[in-house]
Protein backbone atom coordinates (compact mmCIF):
# COMPACT_ATOMS: atom_id res chain seq x y z
CA UNK A 1 0.00 0.00 0.00
CA UNK A 2 2.56 2.68 0.45
CA UNK A 3 4.03 3.23 -2.33
CA UNK A 4 5.36 6.27 -4.30
CA UNK A 5 1.54 7.28 -5.73
CA UNK A 6 0.37 7.74 -1.94
CA UNK A 7 -1.77 4.30 -2.38
CA UNK A 8 -4.96 3.36 -2.57
CA UNK A 9 -6.47 6.35 -0.78
CA UNK A 10 -4.60 9.51 -2.61
CA UNK A 11 -7.46 8.94 -5.33
CA UNK A 12 -11.26 8.69 -3.80
CA UNK A 13 -10.88 12.02 -1.97
CA UNK A 14 -13.83 12.17 0.56
CA UNK A 15 -12.33 8.41 1.57
CA UNK A 16 -10.41 8.73 4.80
CA UNK A 17 -7.40 6.66 5.08
CA UNK A 18 -6.88 4.23 8.34
CA UNK A 19 -4.62 6.77 9.97
CA UNK A 20 -7.34 9.53 9.89
CA UNK A 21 -5.88 11.21 6.75
CA UNK A 22 -7.41 12.92 3.61
CA UNK A 23 -4.42 12.37 1.05
CA UNK A 24 -5.90 14.90 -1.04
CA UNK A 25 -5.74 17.80 0.96
CA UNK A 26 -2.53 16.74 2.19
CA UNK A 27 -1.48 17.07 -1.41
CA UNK A 28 -3.34 19.99 -2.12
CA UNK A 29 -1.24 21.41 0.77
CA UNK A 30 2.14 20.36 -0.94
CA UNK A 31 0.70 22.37 -4.19
CA UNK A 32 0.45 25.32 -2.03
CA UNK A 33 4.36 24.78 -0.71
CA UNK A 34 5.67 24.78 -4.50
CA UNK A 35 3.81 28.33 -5.71
CA UNK A 36 5.39 31.48 -4.93
CA UNK A 37 5.68 33.03 -1.43
CA UNK A 38 3.14 35.48 -0.55
CA UNK A 39 2.92 37.37 2.51
CA UNK A 40 1.45 39.48 5.09
CA UNK A 41 1.65 41.72 7.92
CA UNK A 42 -0.42 43.38 9.90
CA UNK A 43 1.03 46.72 11.35
CA UNK A 44 -1.06 49.13 14.10
CA UNK A 45 -2.28 51.54 11.06
CA UNK A 46 -2.97 48.88 8.47
CA UNK A 47 -1.94 45.84 6.62
CA UNK A 48 0.46 44.71 3.85
CA UNK A 49 0.17 41.68 1.51
CA UNK A 50 2.76 41.12 -0.73
CA UNK A 51 3.90 38.80 -3.52
CA UNK A 52 6.41 37.33 -5.89
CA UNK A 53 4.91 37.59 -9.38
CA UNK A 54 8.23 36.35 -11.58
CA UNK A 55 7.32 35.18 -15.26
CA UNK A 56 8.94 32.09 -16.65
CA UNK A 57 9.46 33.72 -19.65
CA UNK A 58 10.88 37.29 -20.61
CA UNK A 59 7.96 37.37 -23.38
CA UNK A 60 5.07 37.42 -20.68
CA UNK A 61 3.45 41.16 -20.42
CA UNK A 62 3.90 41.07 -16.36
CA UNK A 63 2.08 44.58 -16.23
CA UNK A 64 -1.16 42.07 -17.28
CA UNK A 65 -0.23 39.46 -14.27
CA UNK A 66 -2.27 39.98 -10.99
CA UNK A 67 -1.78 38.24 -7.88
CA UNK A 68 -3.00 40.75 -5.59
CA UNK A 69 -6.88 41.09 -6.02
CA UNK A 70 -9.27 43.82 -4.64
CA UNK A 71 -12.58 41.52 -3.83
CA UNK A 72 -14.22 45.13 -2.37
CA UNK A 73 -12.97 48.28 -1.33
CA UNK A 74 -12.53 47.15 1.96
CA UNK A 75 -10.67 43.72 1.20
CA UNK A 76 -7.45 42.05 -0.55
CA UNK A 77 -6.12 38.89 -0.58
CA UNK A 78 -3.06 37.03 -2.03
CA UNK A 79 -2.48 33.60 -2.59
CA UNK A 80 0.40 30.92 -3.30
CA UNK A 81 -0.44 27.73 -5.44
CA UNK A 82 -2.43 27.84 -8.62
CA UNK A 83 -3.35 30.48 -10.27
CA UNK A 84 -6.55 29.36 -12.26
CA UNK A 85 -7.78 28.05 -8.89
CA UNK A 86 -7.33 31.73 -7.16
CA UNK A 87 -9.17 32.72 -10.13
CA UNK A 88 -11.90 31.25 -9.63
CA UNK A 89 -12.19 31.46 -5.69
CA UNK A 90 -12.20 35.59 -6.52
CA UNK A 91 -14.68 35.39 -8.67
CA UNK A 92 -16.65 33.66 -5.98
CA UNK A 93 -15.55 35.94 -3.33
CA UNK A 94 -16.32 39.34 -5.29
CA UNK A 95 -19.73 37.96 -6.16
CA UNK A 96 -20.26 36.84 -2.55
CA UNK A 97 -19.49 40.57 -1.29
CA UNK A 98 -21.48 42.18 -4.05
CA UNK A 99 -24.12 39.95 -2.44
CA UNK A 100 -23.77 40.49 0.80
CA UNK A 101 -23.78 44.33 -0.41
CA UNK A 102 -27.29 44.24 -2.15
CA UNK A 103 -28.83 42.65 0.57
CA UNK A 104 -27.38 45.09 3.78
CA UNK A 105 -26.10 48.32 1.67
CA UNK A 106 -22.82 47.82 3.48
CA UNK A 107 -19.67 45.44 1.66
CA UNK A 108 -18.83 42.29 4.26
CA UNK A 109 -16.89 42.14 7.30
CA UNK A 110 -13.28 40.56 6.83
CA UNK A 111 -14.32 37.46 8.66
CA UNK A 112 -17.63 37.34 7.28
CA UNK A 113 -15.78 36.92 3.79
CA UNK A 114 -13.39 34.60 4.93
CA UNK A 115 -15.54 32.18 6.23
CA UNK A 116 -17.71 32.73 2.82
CA UNK A 117 -14.58 31.43 1.23
CA UNK A 118 -13.46 29.02 3.35
CA UNK A 119 -17.00 27.50 3.29
CA UNK A 120 -16.64 27.16 -0.87
CA UNK A 121 -12.95 25.30 0.11
CA UNK A 122 -14.37 22.94 2.31
CA UNK A 123 -17.11 22.21 0.25
CA UNK A 124 -14.32 20.99 -2.19
CA UNK A 125 -12.94 18.32 0.33
CA UNK A 126 -16.36 16.50 0.66
CA UNK A 127 -18.21 16.95 -2.52
CA UNK A 128 -17.78 14.15 -4.95
CA UNK A 129 -16.09 14.53 -8.80
CA UNK A 130 -13.99 17.59 -7.63
CA UNK A 131 -10.62 18.10 -6.48
CA UNK A 132 -9.46 20.75 -3.77
CA UNK A 133 -8.33 24.03 -4.46
CA UNK A 134 -4.89 24.71 -5.11
CA UNK A 135 -3.87 27.29 -3.02
CA UNK A 136 -3.87 29.00 0.26
CA UNK A 137 -4.85 32.80 0.52
CA UNK A 138 -3.79 35.27 2.87
CA UNK A 139 -7.57 37.73 2.93
CA UNK A 140 -6.32 41.67 4.35
CA UNK A 141 -9.13 44.17 5.34
CA UNK A 142 -10.69 46.58 7.27
CA UNK A 143 -14.21 46.65 8.83
CA UNK A 144 -15.71 48.90 11.62
CA UNK A 145 -15.87 46.34 13.89
CA UNK A 146 -12.55 44.58 14.19
CA UNK A 147 -10.32 47.11 12.56
CA UNK A 148 -8.07 45.72 10.14
CA UNK A 149 -7.74 41.86 10.09
CA UNK A 150 -5.18 39.36 8.32
CA UNK A 151 -6.41 35.60 7.86
CA UNK A 152 -5.33 33.29 6.11
CA UNK A 153 -7.15 29.97 4.86
CA UNK A 154 -5.92 26.84 3.53
CA UNK A 155 -7.19 23.83 1.30
CA UNK A 156 -9.30 22.08 4.09
CA UNK A 157 -11.12 25.30 4.54
CA UNK A 158 -9.81 25.73 8.14
CA UNK A 159 -8.63 29.40 8.29
CA UNK A 160 -7.28 31.60 11.17
CA UNK A 161 -6.05 34.94 11.96
CA UNK A 162 -2.65 36.36 11.55
CA UNK A 163 -0.64 39.13 12.65
CA UNK A 164 1.89 38.20 9.99
CA UNK A 165 2.08 35.10 8.00
CA UNK A 166 4.06 33.89 5.23
CA UNK A 167 2.50 30.91 1.99
CA UNK A 168 4.07 29.54 -0.70
CA UNK A 169 7.36 27.59 -1.06
CA UNK A 170 9.56 29.68 1.53
CA UNK A 171 6.72 30.05 3.96
CA UNK A 172 8.73 28.20 7.20
CA UNK A 173 11.97 30.33 6.48
CA UNK A 174 9.75 33.36 5.90
CA UNK A 175 7.79 32.73 8.85
CA UNK A 176 10.83 32.82 11.29
CA UNK A 177 12.34 35.82 9.65
CA UNK A 178 8.45 37.53 10.26
CA UNK A 179 8.97 36.31 13.87
CA UNK A 180 12.22 38.46 14.01
CA UNK A 181 11.30 41.82 12.76
CA UNK A 182 7.87 43.12 13.22
CA UNK A 183 8.16 47.10 12.84
CA UNK A 184 7.27 49.08 9.37
CA UNK A 185 5.24 46.48 7.54
CA UNK A 186 6.11 47.21 3.93
CA UNK A 187 9.50 47.25 4.58
CA UNK A 188 10.06 43.87 6.34
CA UNK A 189 7.15 42.40 3.81
CA UNK A 190 9.98 43.50 1.23
CA UNK A 191 12.68 42.63 3.14
CA UNK A 192 10.67 38.94 3.92
CA UNK A 193 9.92 38.45 0.36
CA UNK A 194 13.79 39.16 -0.12
CA UNK A 195 14.80 36.32 1.77
CA UNK A 196 14.96 33.02 -1.03
CA UNK A 197 13.97 35.34 -3.94
CA UNK A 198 15.58 34.52 -6.91
CA UNK A 199 16.65 37.13 -9.03
CA UNK A 200 16.05 40.83 -8.78
CA UNK A 201 13.18 42.15 -7.22
CA UNK A 202 11.86 44.85 -8.59
CA UNK A 203 8.84 46.30 -9.33
CA UNK A 204 7.88 44.46 -12.06
CA UNK A 205 8.31 41.48 -9.98
CA UNK A 206 6.54 42.10 -7.13
CA UNK A 207 3.15 42.70 -6.32
CA UNK A 208 1.83 44.32 -2.97
CA UNK A 209 -1.67 45.72 -1.41
CA UNK A 210 -2.46 47.45 1.53
CA UNK A 211 -5.12 47.86 3.82
CA UNK A 212 -5.37 51.42 5.25
CA UNK A 213 -7.07 52.13 8.48
CA UNK A 214 -9.41 55.03 8.02
CA UNK A 215 -9.49 58.40 10.82
CA UNK A 216 -12.16 58.87 12.87
CA UNK A 217 -12.80 61.93 10.89
CA UNK A 218 -13.27 60.35 7.58
CA UNK A 219 -15.39 57.71 8.89
CA UNK A 220 -17.47 60.68 10.93
CA UNK A 221 -18.24 62.21 7.41
CA UNK A 222 -17.64 58.86 5.23
CA UNK A 223 -15.82 61.10 2.19
CA UNK A 224 -17.40 59.90 -1.59
CA UNK A 225 -14.74 60.11 -4.57
CA UNK A 226 -16.08 62.84 -6.90
CA UNK A 227 -15.59 61.34 -9.58
CA UNK A 228 -17.46 57.44 -8.92
CA UNK A 229 -19.37 58.51 -5.84
CA UNK A 230 -18.49 55.82 -3.58
CA UNK A 231 -16.69 56.03 -0.40
CA UNK A 232 -12.71 55.44 -0.16
CA UNK A 233 -11.84 52.14 -0.49
CA UNK A 234 -9.91 50.71 2.39
CA UNK A 235 -7.70 48.31 0.56
CA UNK A 236 -5.66 49.16 -2.30
CA UNK A 237 -2.75 48.02 -4.84
CA UNK A 238 0.25 49.89 -4.72
CA UNK A 239 1.19 51.20 -8.48
CA UNK A 240 4.09 50.10 -9.92
CA UNK A 241 5.71 53.75 -9.05
CA UNK A 242 5.02 53.60 -5.41
CA UNK A 243 6.80 49.92 -5.12
CA UNK A 244 9.71 51.60 -7.31
CA UNK A 245 9.70 53.87 -4.35
CA UNK A 246 9.70 51.50 -1.50
CA UNK A 247 12.30 49.55 -3.13
CA UNK A 248 14.14 52.58 -3.65
CA UNK A 249 14.36 53.05 0.11
CA UNK B 1 -61.93 47.24 -0.55
CA UNK B 2 -57.86 47.55 -0.38
CA UNK B 3 -56.27 45.00 1.32
CA UNK B 4 -54.05 47.20 2.94
CA UNK B 5 -56.53 49.28 4.29
CA UNK B 6 -58.51 45.47 5.84
CA UNK B 7 -57.33 45.06 9.73
CA UNK B 8 -56.12 49.20 9.86
CA UNK B 9 -53.68 50.48 11.88
CA UNK B 10 -51.15 53.30 11.51
CA UNK B 11 -47.26 53.84 13.19
CA UNK B 12 -44.98 56.78 13.00
CA UNK B 13 -41.65 57.69 14.08
CA UNK B 14 -39.53 60.82 14.76
CA UNK B 15 -36.09 61.93 15.08
CA UNK B 16 -35.32 64.17 18.39
CA UNK B 17 -32.10 65.73 19.89
CA UNK B 18 -29.80 62.09 20.80
CA UNK B 19 -33.32 60.20 20.64
CA UNK B 20 -35.91 58.54 18.44
CA UNK B 21 -39.37 57.96 19.08
CA UNK B 22 -41.78 55.47 17.48
CA UNK B 23 -45.51 55.02 18.10
CA UNK B 24 -48.59 53.12 16.63
CA UNK B 25 -52.32 52.86 17.41
CA UNK B 26 -53.74 49.19 18.70
CA UNK B 27 -56.24 48.94 16.66
CA UNK B 28 -57.00 45.38 15.03
CA UNK B 29 -60.12 45.57 12.55
CA UNK B 30 -62.07 43.65 9.87
CA UNK B 31 -63.16 46.80 8.13
CA UNK B 32 -65.58 48.97 10.30
CA UNK B 33 -65.83 45.98 12.62
CA UNK B 34 -63.46 46.38 15.91
CA UNK B 35 -61.48 43.04 16.80
CA UNK B 36 -58.68 44.10 19.04
CA UNK B 37 -57.87 47.18 21.03
CA UNK B 38 -54.55 45.23 22.43
CA UNK B 39 -52.76 44.68 18.93
CA UNK B 40 -48.56 44.76 18.90
CA UNK B 41 -47.26 45.83 15.61
CA UNK B 42 -44.10 47.75 16.80
CA UNK B 43 -41.39 44.89 17.84
CA UNK B 44 -37.85 45.32 19.33
CA UNK B 45 -35.45 44.30 16.97
CA UNK B 46 -32.23 44.65 19.26
CA UNK B 47 -31.61 47.43 22.46
CA UNK B 48 -31.58 50.02 20.03
CA UNK B 49 -34.01 49.54 17.02
CA UNK B 50 -37.96 48.87 17.22
CA UNK B 51 -39.30 48.24 13.70
CA UNK B 52 -43.27 49.21 12.91
CA UNK B 53 -45.21 46.61 10.90
CA UNK B 54 -48.74 48.30 9.84
CA UNK B 55 -50.63 46.60 6.96
CA UNK B 56 -52.19 43.35 6.64
CA UNK B 57 -52.68 41.49 10.40
CA UNK B 58 -51.23 38.23 9.10
CA UNK B 59 -48.33 40.00 7.12
CA UNK B 60 -47.32 41.72 10.88
CA UNK B 61 -46.60 38.26 12.66
CA UNK B 62 -45.20 36.66 9.56
CA UNK B 63 -43.01 39.09 8.36
CA UNK B 64 -41.83 39.55 12.18
CA UNK B 65 -41.10 36.13 12.23
CA UNK B 66 -38.90 36.46 9.07
CA UNK B 67 -36.98 39.77 10.34
CA UNK B 68 -36.25 38.02 14.07
CA UNK B 69 -34.94 34.72 12.03
CA UNK B 70 -32.75 37.29 9.30
CA UNK B 71 -31.83 39.42 12.31
CA UNK B 72 -30.56 36.33 14.88
CA UNK B 73 -28.63 34.79 12.10
CA UNK B 74 -27.04 37.85 11.59
CA UNK B 75 -25.93 38.20 14.95
CA UNK B 76 -24.62 34.64 15.18
CA UNK B 77 -22.35 34.99 12.18
CA UNK B 78 -21.22 38.72 12.67
CA UNK B 79 -21.20 38.54 16.12
CA UNK B 80 -22.32 41.99 16.62
CA UNK B 81 -25.59 43.29 16.33
CA UNK B 82 -27.02 44.68 13.35
CA UNK B 83 -27.17 48.55 13.13
CA UNK B 84 -30.41 50.84 11.73
CA UNK B 85 -28.98 51.50 8.70
CA UNK B 86 -28.03 48.18 7.86
CA UNK B 87 -31.44 46.52 9.38
CA UNK B 88 -33.72 49.01 7.41
CA UNK B 89 -31.67 47.95 3.88
CA UNK B 90 -32.36 44.02 5.31
CA UNK B 91 -35.88 44.92 5.49
CA UNK B 92 -36.20 46.61 2.19
CA UNK B 93 -34.53 43.77 0.28
CA UNK B 94 -36.68 41.43 2.63
CA UNK B 95 -39.54 43.05 0.98
CA UNK B 96 -38.24 43.13 -2.71
CA UNK B 97 -37.96 39.68 -2.59
CA UNK B 98 -41.54 39.22 -3.02
CA UNK B 99 -41.59 42.03 -5.05
CA UNK B 100 -44.46 40.47 -7.73
CA UNK B 101 -46.76 38.99 -4.25
CA UNK B 102 -45.79 41.35 -2.18
CA UNK B 103 -46.26 41.35 1.90
CA UNK B 104 -49.11 43.87 1.90
CA UNK B 105 -46.93 45.82 5.14
CA UNK B 106 -45.14 49.44 5.00
CA UNK B 107 -42.15 49.31 7.52
CA UNK B 108 -41.35 52.01 9.65
CA UNK B 109 -37.78 51.42 11.45
CA UNK B 110 -36.39 54.15 14.39
CA UNK B 111 -32.87 53.62 16.05
CA UNK B 112 -30.11 54.78 17.44
CA UNK B 113 -26.77 54.04 15.40
CA UNK B 114 -23.16 53.79 16.60
CA UNK B 115 -20.82 56.27 15.44
CA UNK B 116 -17.12 55.77 15.01
CA UNK B 117 -16.52 58.43 18.13
CA UNK B 118 -18.52 56.25 20.41
CA UNK B 119 -21.69 58.23 20.21
CA UNK B 120 -25.11 57.54 18.98
CA UNK B 121 -26.98 59.00 15.76
CA UNK B 122 -30.94 58.83 15.47
CA UNK B 123 -31.54 57.19 12.46
CA UNK B 124 -35.51 56.60 11.09
CA UNK B 125 -36.36 55.21 7.75
CA UNK B 126 -39.37 53.69 6.07
CA UNK B 127 -40.21 51.34 3.32
CA UNK B 128 -43.28 50.78 0.95
CA UNK B 129 -44.28 47.50 0.54
CA UNK B 130 -41.80 46.21 -1.65
CA UNK B 131 -38.75 48.04 0.11
CA UNK B 132 -38.58 51.15 -1.84
CA UNK B 133 -36.39 53.25 1.36
CA UNK B 134 -37.05 56.47 2.53
CA UNK B 135 -34.47 58.04 4.90
CA UNK B 136 -35.91 61.05 6.97
CA UNK B 137 -34.51 63.58 8.75
CA UNK B 138 -37.25 64.25 10.26
CA UNK B 139 -40.36 61.73 10.46
CA UNK B 140 -41.76 59.31 8.83
CA UNK B 141 -45.36 57.85 8.54
CA UNK B 142 -47.25 54.42 6.99
CA UNK B 143 -50.84 53.12 7.74
CA UNK B 144 -53.78 53.89 6.97
CA UNK B 145 -54.04 56.93 8.92
CA UNK B 146 -50.47 58.00 6.96
CA UNK B 147 -52.45 61.18 4.85
CA UNK B 148 -53.69 62.35 8.68
CA UNK B 149 -50.16 61.92 10.72
CA UNK B 150 -48.27 63.78 8.06
CA UNK B 151 -50.27 66.95 8.15
CA UNK B 152 -49.90 66.47 12.43
CA UNK B 153 -46.42 65.89 12.28
CA UNK B 154 -45.73 68.64 9.89
CA UNK B 155 -47.52 71.05 11.91
CA UNK B 156 -46.01 69.81 15.59
CA UNK B 157 -42.35 68.59 14.92
CA UNK B 158 -39.61 70.65 15.38
CA UNK B 159 -35.65 69.66 15.44
CA UNK B 160 -33.58 68.73 18.30
CA UNK B 161 -36.92 67.94 20.55
CA UNK B 162 -35.69 66.68 24.22
CA UNK B 163 -37.40 62.83 24.68
CA UNK B 164 -39.45 64.12 26.52
CA UNK B 165 -41.38 66.70 24.20
CA UNK B 166 -40.63 64.53 21.82
CA UNK B 167 -42.98 61.98 23.43
CA UNK B 168 -45.19 65.04 23.67
CA UNK B 169 -44.84 65.27 19.96
CA UNK B 170 -45.27 62.61 18.77
CA UNK B 171 -48.17 61.46 20.79
CA UNK B 172 -50.43 64.15 19.83
CA UNK B 173 -49.37 63.94 16.26
CA UNK B 174 -50.65 60.56 16.37
CA UNK B 175 -53.35 60.52 18.97
CA UNK B 176 -54.92 63.36 16.61
CA UNK B 177 -54.37 61.63 13.26
CA UNK B 178 -55.77 58.21 14.31
CA UNK B 179 -59.06 59.98 16.03
CA UNK B 180 -59.76 61.22 12.02
CA UNK B 181 -59.38 57.70 10.66
CA UNK B 182 -62.17 54.72 11.43
CA UNK B 183 -59.64 52.20 10.42
CA UNK B 184 -56.97 53.37 13.35
CA UNK B 185 -57.48 54.47 16.73
CA UNK B 186 -58.52 52.36 19.98
CA UNK B 187 -55.49 53.44 21.85
CA UNK B 188 -51.74 53.81 21.20
CA UNK B 189 -48.48 52.84 22.12
CA UNK B 190 -45.03 54.79 22.40
CA UNK B 191 -41.70 54.10 22.59
CA UNK B 192 -38.88 56.66 22.96
CA UNK B 193 -35.18 55.40 22.28
CA UNK B 194 -32.15 57.26 24.35
CA UNK B 195 -28.84 56.42 25.06
CA UNK B 196 -29.63 54.72 27.96
CA UNK B 197 -32.71 53.22 28.41
CA UNK B 198 -36.16 53.35 26.25
CA UNK B 199 -39.42 54.37 27.88
CA UNK B 200 -42.37 52.66 26.79
CA UNK B 201 -46.07 53.94 27.49
CA UNK B 202 -49.41 52.50 26.44
CA UNK B 203 -52.31 55.69 26.01
CA UNK B 204 -55.86 55.33 25.96
CA UNK B 205 -57.62 56.82 23.45
CA UNK B 206 -61.05 57.21 21.95
CA UNK B 207 -63.40 54.14 21.79
CA UNK B 208 -65.36 55.15 18.47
Amino acid sequence: MASANGGAYSYSLTVFSPSGKLVQIEHALAAVSQGTTSLGIKASNGIVIATEKKSSSILIDDSMVDKVAVICPNIGIVYSGMGPDFRILVNKARKSAQSYFKVYGEYPPTRVLTQEIATVMQEATQSGGVRPYGVSLLVAGWDINRGPTLYQVDPSGSFWAWKASAIGKNMVNAKTFLEKRIEDAIHTALLTLKEGFEGQMTEKTIEIGVVTVPTTDELEHAKTSPETGRPKPTFRKLTEEEVRDYLAL
Amino acid sequence: MSIMELNGGSVIAMVGKDCVAIASDLRLGNQALGLSSNFQRIFPVTDRIYVGLPGLGTDVHTLWEKFRFRVNMYTIKEEREIEPETFAHLVSSTLYEHRFGPYFIEPVIAGLAKTPSGGVKPFIAATDLIGCLNFAKDFVVAGTASSKLFGMAEGLWEPDLEPEDLFETISQALMNAVDRDAYSGWGCVVHVITKDKIVTRTLKGRMD
